[in-house]
Parts: structure tokens; sequence; C-alpha cells
């Protein structure tokens, strides 16, 4: 008994004392208290090296454009942007999550960009009080709070990425209904996403009635499709769907013109290969092709392409960045409604606040659509997805992005 | 050397061997008989169940060659060093890659003049001749800075130098060209096809196969018939010796890595031309992995090993997957195409431990 009362002394002695040295903090997981001449710190989690850089390049741009539309200022302080290599894998996400979470000054951080950092990045994150946006994790997992079912959201994870559901469904549902396929095939790189997204399509493909005939994988690295483009030809599909990378994507599309037996299978591709260098590389045989991604064909979406021009020269070297834009504007959104102004000049920013009001993100119109994040992070809403259809001119005049021929929101809109 | 055996020691599972015999030489032959009864029973239910025609296995045949093709004009890059020096030049991928990555602006511009499909065969010898010139430069600088302070050190420490050289050079050419995707321009008549029977063969196989006999061809005339040749071969025997017959050895090494590097450099243009796409900093790393295991399966060291080493993975790694993982019902058996590759280097070696064409490395060498 005597124990136990010291135990509950001892517990009430330190809640006093925190809560005495955190001054006017009353957030349930902490305070970031920014002493009037310090910069307002968010992080970057981004595959900046290895084969997938141009992912991290894409983002990191996005979230720049972001930060200089706003004079690199929030809260009427400069902005400084901590910026980690997360890779593409469990160990770099881990890596940067780390580094990150020992700055305590660091609000949070968009990133990372792939999903198998961020499932060894969001414990290191979440259990830091901190809150992580990424661009580009399309994993399920991620945003399932359901453990048993393999899920792996925790407090603090956020995405304005959508969800494989969304887009490896639309996928199947276009290819039936629109294209009027009655077969498909698929073929993925071992990669959670590219495998996620075409078991999702297969799934909903084969529900829908259709018949999926092939289901193949090639690694990434691989130069030589034509192996599996040939096991696929001795049963030719109306759909070969796969929604992998460059370079493997271009690979696939370009080689399949050789395979006798695919002259009439319709490609299709997803967000992954949506973009610019894709038609232009792979050539003819992207003429036709469809492609799935996000809905950017707004005015604000062109604005944005010249500023990343003539900031960086060029298009953006994937499909993310937009992604990456929005995410660092709700972020920084959120940091500004929070923030409590002291009267020596401090700003006090609770991180459970910080947390609450991205979570209450409702109808913001972001570049990639409409954002309104539910309760596990998932903040796009998968109806700002189209459909692309690659056409001549994305091959040969360099015309970007290609026009959407259907979107989810559209065709619901006609259905009603 | 002699070995003295305790042939009573030799026991497996406490049971006692014949004579001669280890427990390692059984495994080995077990070994042997599982892989090869796999690869037959493979085969022949897939050839049973007549999915494919023969039309089909030939044209995986002809996308085999060619591809092994680009792996044997590196794989000659990594036998060259490695017949000299009896070092693994692991950066050797990424000089195949600078050669590729930096020619693919001058391709883009070529063809932005009409230069290109006007004059396809001689804008490609240029281009093959710019990449050469880029890729030789990196090797020679590669083993002046890299290799050359090393070379008496033990054996161990020029090879992990080669693996830092490698993320050297990759991360400095993406540093000077970006981390984006480039491609090659493709050029009218190479996109066509030429019927052979009932298959058509297209002409950008043909192109490769043929470039890489040409090139290996005059390697090998250079090795084995001019006088530098003789050197590079006295060098490979025995460096002291060859210094004390007034060989410049230092000059053969140099001469190596740049013919090497030159080889890898028209290498990457051949093989700009025959898969375009996937042009970036990280595009030697594969191939190189690849090349040095054709390298190695053709008898490390020895020219036209390297080149049957090539055609023979590139062969395997095409059918491979549908002929041999098929027939034994493995689900994604193309992801599996780098098992295979491995597991025929493993059955070569296990029956050839010198490679296909390889020499047994007396002691001295090796």
């Amino acid at each position: 008994m005597k124990k136990v009362a010291f135990l509950l002394f001892a517990i009430l002695l330190t809640f006093a004392v925190g809560a005495h040295a955190d001054g006017h903090c009353s957030d349930e997981i902490g305070c970031v208290v920014l002493a009037p001449d310090d910069p307002v710190t968010i992080g970057v989690m981004s595959a900046l090296s290895g084969p997938v850089a141009f992912l991290g390049e894409d983002s990191v741009g996005g979230v720049e454009i972001a930060l200089n539309r706003r004079g690199g200022l929030a809260l009427g302080r400069e902005i400084e942007l901590i910026t980690e290599d997360s890779l593409c894998s469990a160990e770099g996400g881990q890596t940067a999550a780390q580094k990150i979470a020992s700055d305590e000054q660091i609000l949070g951080v968009v990133g990372t960009s792939c999903s198998g950092a961020a499932a060894s990045a969001l414990p290191v994150i979440s259990a830091a009080g901190m809150l992580m946006i990424s661009p580009s994790n399309t994993s399920p997992a991620l945003t399932n709070a359901d453990m048993d079912a393999g899920g792996l959201w925790q407090p603090g994870y956020y995405r304005t990425a959508h969800n494989d559901e969304f887009q490896g469904a639309m996928a199947a549902e276009y290819a039936l209904n629109e294209l009027g396929a009655a077969s498909a095939a698929t073929i993925h790189d071992g990669d959670p996403y590219t495998d996620g997204l075409q078991a999702v399509m297969a799934r909903t493909f084969g529900e829908m009635g259709g018949d999926v005939v092939f289901q193949g994988a090639v690694n990434k690295g691989d130069t030589d499709m034509t192996a599996i483009l040939t096991e696929i030809a001795t049963n030719p599909p109306d759909v070969l769907y796969f929604p992998i990378f460059e370079p493997e994507g271009n690979f696939v599309a370009a080689q399949s013109l050789n395979v006798p037996g695919l002259e009439d299978t319709i490609l299709m591709g997803a967000d992954g290969l949506l973009v610019a260098s894709f038609p232009e590389a792979t050539g003819e045989a992207a003429i036709g092709m469809y492609l799935s991604g996000p809905y950017l064909s707004s005015e604000d979406y062109s604005a944005f392409l010249a500023e990343w021009d003539e900031e960086f020269g060029g298009a953006p070297p994937s499909g993310f960045h937009a992604h990456a834009y929005d995410a660092a504007n709700i972020l920084l959104n959120a940091i500004e409604s929070v923030a409590v102004e002291q009267e020596d000049g401090s700003i006090v920013i609770g991180r459970q606040a910080l947390r609450d009001a991205v979570s209450a993100t409702e109808g913001y119109a972001g570049l990639t659509g409409v954002l309104t994040c539910n309760e596990t992070g998932d903040c796009a809403t998968g109806e700002a997805l189209g459909m692309y259809l690659i056409t001549e001119a994305e091959v040969t005049e360099g015309n970007w992005p290609p026009d959407v021929i259907w979107s989810k929101a559209e065709a619901a809109m006609d259905d009603m | 050397m002699t070995q003295t055996r305790k042939v009573t020691h030799n026991k497996l599972l406490g049971i006692p061997l014949p004579a001669g015999h280890t427990g390692v030489d059984l495994i080995i032959s077990a070994l042997r008989i599982i892989i090869v009864a796999l690869i037959v029973i493979g085969a022949s239910s897939t050839l049973l169940e007549g999915r494919f025609t023969f039309e089909q296995w030939l044209a995986l045949l002809f996308a085999g060659l060619a591809q092994g093709s680009i792996y044997a004009l590196i794989a000659l890059g990594y036998t060259l060093v490695y017949g000299i020096l009896r070092m693994i030049n692991f950066a050797h991928g990424d000089v195949f890659m600078a050669g590729a990555f930096t020619t693919v602006f001058l391709a883009k511009s070529l063809q932005q003049s009409g230069f290109l499909d006007s004059q396809p065969l001689l804008a490609i010898l240029i281009l093959m001749g710019f990449a050469a010139l880029v890729s030789m430069t990196v090797a020679v600088l590669l083993e002046r800075i890299a290799y050359r302070p090393l070379r008496n050190a033990p054996r161990l420490v020029p090879l992990i130098t080669a693996i830092g050289a490698s993320f050297f050079l990759q991360y400095t050419f993406r540093g000077l060209f970006g981390s984006g995707f480039k491609a090659y321009p493709t050029v009218a008549f190479l996109r066509g096809t030429i019927a052979v029977g009932s298959i058509n063969i297209p002409v950008a196989q043909i192109f490769v196969f043929l470039s890489a006999i040409v090139l290996m061809l005059c390697l090998y005339w250079l090795v084995e018939r001019t006088r530098i040749g003789k050197a590079m071969r006295s060098v490979s025997e025995d460096k002291e010796v060859a210094t004390l017959m007034g060989v410049n050895v230092d000059l053969i090494i140099v001469f190596t890595f740049a013919i090497g590097g030159a080889l890898a450099g028209a290498a990457g243009v051949i093989n700009g031309f025959f898969r375009p796409q996937g042009v970036n900093f990280f595009m030697g790393f594969f191939p190189g992995i690849k090349a040095f295991t054709a390298a190695v399966l053709g008898g490390i060291g020895n020219i036209p090993g390297a080149m049957l080493g090539g055609m023979f993975l590139g062969v395997i790694e095409t059918i491979g997957p549908n002929l041999v993982l098929n027939g034994l019902g493995i689900p994604s058996a193309n992801q599996l195409k780098d098992v295979i590759a491995f597991t025929m280097l493993v059955l070569v070696l296990i029956f050839r431990p010198q490679g296909i064409l390889g020499e047994r490395l007396s002691v001295e060498k090796a």
C-alpha cells in the first residue's frame, strides 16, 4: 500500500514538474516552443539516393515550391526545411525517422517516398509525437488501423497520396466497363506498391465478372521482358495491366510490340508511369496506352508546372510533386492554425493539437483535388483520379500531361 | 601440392564413406543430381504441356542471344582486367553507365539535327566512338586514382576500393545529369524485322549480336596477334618477368583498362539502340553483376569464355523461367529468372570449377 502511494506521488510529481517545465503547454503529448527568433522547422523524408531518387527529387521540389509561394515564411518566421534521405527501404526509413525525431524543434514531416520506408519510419515519428504526411505512400496497410489484418497505422500518419484500393479498383472498372475487356493479365515488380495495386485490380476485375488469365512479376533492374511477354502471349489477354515504374514499365511497353500475339492487347499502367519521360522514352509502343493517376488538369496545376520549369528547369521527374505540395501546405496551415503566441514573443505549438488540426482537414482544395482526411490519415478521397490516354502528341511532340479521358468523379456525375 | 587424406575419418552422418570420398564430395554429387533432375523434369513437363510454340521458343532464343551479347561485351572488360591484375573491377558496370549515359545527349542532338536518320550507321559509329572515349577516360582515371596506389596491397583492398569507386561513379553521374530516366532515340532500320522461316527476328537483335561478335573478334586479334597483345599476355603470366623482359607493366595495365573501358562504352551505345529506355545513373549496376557472372561462367580471364558466358547467361535468363520453372509449377516464374541464371552458374561451377572455357589456374596465378 505504501509502495502504491509512493508510486502515485511520484507520477503526480512528474506531471507537475513536466507541466511546470513546459510553461504554457497543456498538450497531452507535448509542445514545441519557438523562441522569438527560432525558425519554424519542418522535415522532409524522401528517397534522395538510390534507383528511385527521382521520387525524392520530385517531392522535395513540390515542398520547395509550396515554401516559395509562402515567401519562405510561416507565422511570420523563416521556415527551415530539414531534409533526410529515407531511401526506398525499411532501413532508410528507420534512419531518417530517428534523425528527425532527435530534433525536437521539428513540427512535422513530409514523407516518406516509399511505403516500405514509411512502415519503419512511422513508429519512430509517432512515438516522438510528431506527424508525417506522405505524398507518395499508397500501400493500403499504412492507413489500416487493424493490426491483426496487417494494418500499420499509428497516430500521426497522414497521406495526400491516394490509397491503392482506389486506383486498382478504378483500373479494373475502366477496363471492364469502358474498354469492354473480358480478360486481363497483370505484371508487378515485387514492390509492395505494385504488387498491392495489381492484386486489387485483379481481385476487382474478377469480382466484376472478368477473367484474370495471368498474374506475374518481373524484377527491378530487368531490361529484357521477352520471356514474360511471350508467356503472356500464349493466352493473350484483352488488357495487360502493369502498374510498375520506369524503366521496367518502358521495357514492358516497348518490347510488347515485338511479341507476336499481343497485337490486340490494350496496355494499362498506373501513376508510376505517369511521368513526362515515359511516352517519349517508350516511343510508338506507348501510343494508345492507358494510365491511371491523379487528376491534375486544373489551371493551378499548369501554373505549378510553369513555376517548376522556372525553378528547376524542365518537367517534374515523377507524378507526386503536387501531392508533396499539398502535404506541405496542409502541414503549414495546421501549424499556423494551432500556434499560440505568448507574451514574451515565443510561440507554443501543441503536438496533439497539430495532429488534430491535420485530421480535421476537410474540403481542402489542393492541387490534387479536394482533400478530406479520415480518421486513419487518408486525405485523398480517390475521386480525384482519372484515366489518361497516351496519344501521338505525347510521344512525338512532348505534350504533357496527356488528356484525362475519364474520371471517377465525372462518371459518377453522369450516372446521376 | 600434396595432401594426405586419412580415409578412415571420412564419415557422413556417422556412415563411413568409400575410400577417396569426403562428405563434401558426396553432397556435391547429390547437388549435381538434384539440380540436373529438376531441370530435366521442369523442361520436359513444359514441353509436354505444349503451351509455347516452336516459334516462341526461337524468338526467346534470339532475344536471349541479343541480351547475352550486351552481357558479353561488359564481361570482356572484367575478364581483361582480371586476366592481367587478378582483380575484380566491380566498378566496371559503372564505366559502362558512364559511356551510355553521357552519349544519350549526343544521340538526342544527332537525332534532332536529322543526321541520325539520314546516316544511321555512321551516326551509330560516331556515338560508339564517343561513348568508348568517355568510358575509356573513366576507366583509365579509375585505374590511376583508385587502383594503382593499391596495386601491392592485399587482394581484398582493391576489391573494396572498386565497390567504393562504383558508388562514386554512380553518384557523380547523378550529380552531372540528374536522376531521371533518359532514352536513346530509335532508328528506323533497327525497328524492322527480318523474316527467317516462320519467325520474324527484330533487326535490333541481329545488330546487337553482330556488333558484339565483331568487337570480340577485334579484341581477340588484338590480344593474340599484336605486339601489345603479346605484352598483355606476358604481364598476365608474370609481371616481374615481363618487367625484366622490357615490358612497361604500368603502360600495359593502363592499356588494358582503356580497352576494357572502350568496349564497355561501345556496349553502352549498342545497348542504347537495343533497349533504348532506362538510361540513368544506376543502369550499370545489374548489367555489371550479370556480366561478372558471365565472365566467371565462361572462365574468368578468357576472352572467348566471357563471350560464351554472356550469351549462355542471356539465353538461360530468357528461356529458363518459361522452360524450367513453369514446368515445375512455380508461380511468378519470371521474377525468378535470376535464380535460374545463378543456379546455372552454380551448376557449371560444380561440374567445371574453372568455368566453361577457363583453364585451371596454377597456384601462382590464383
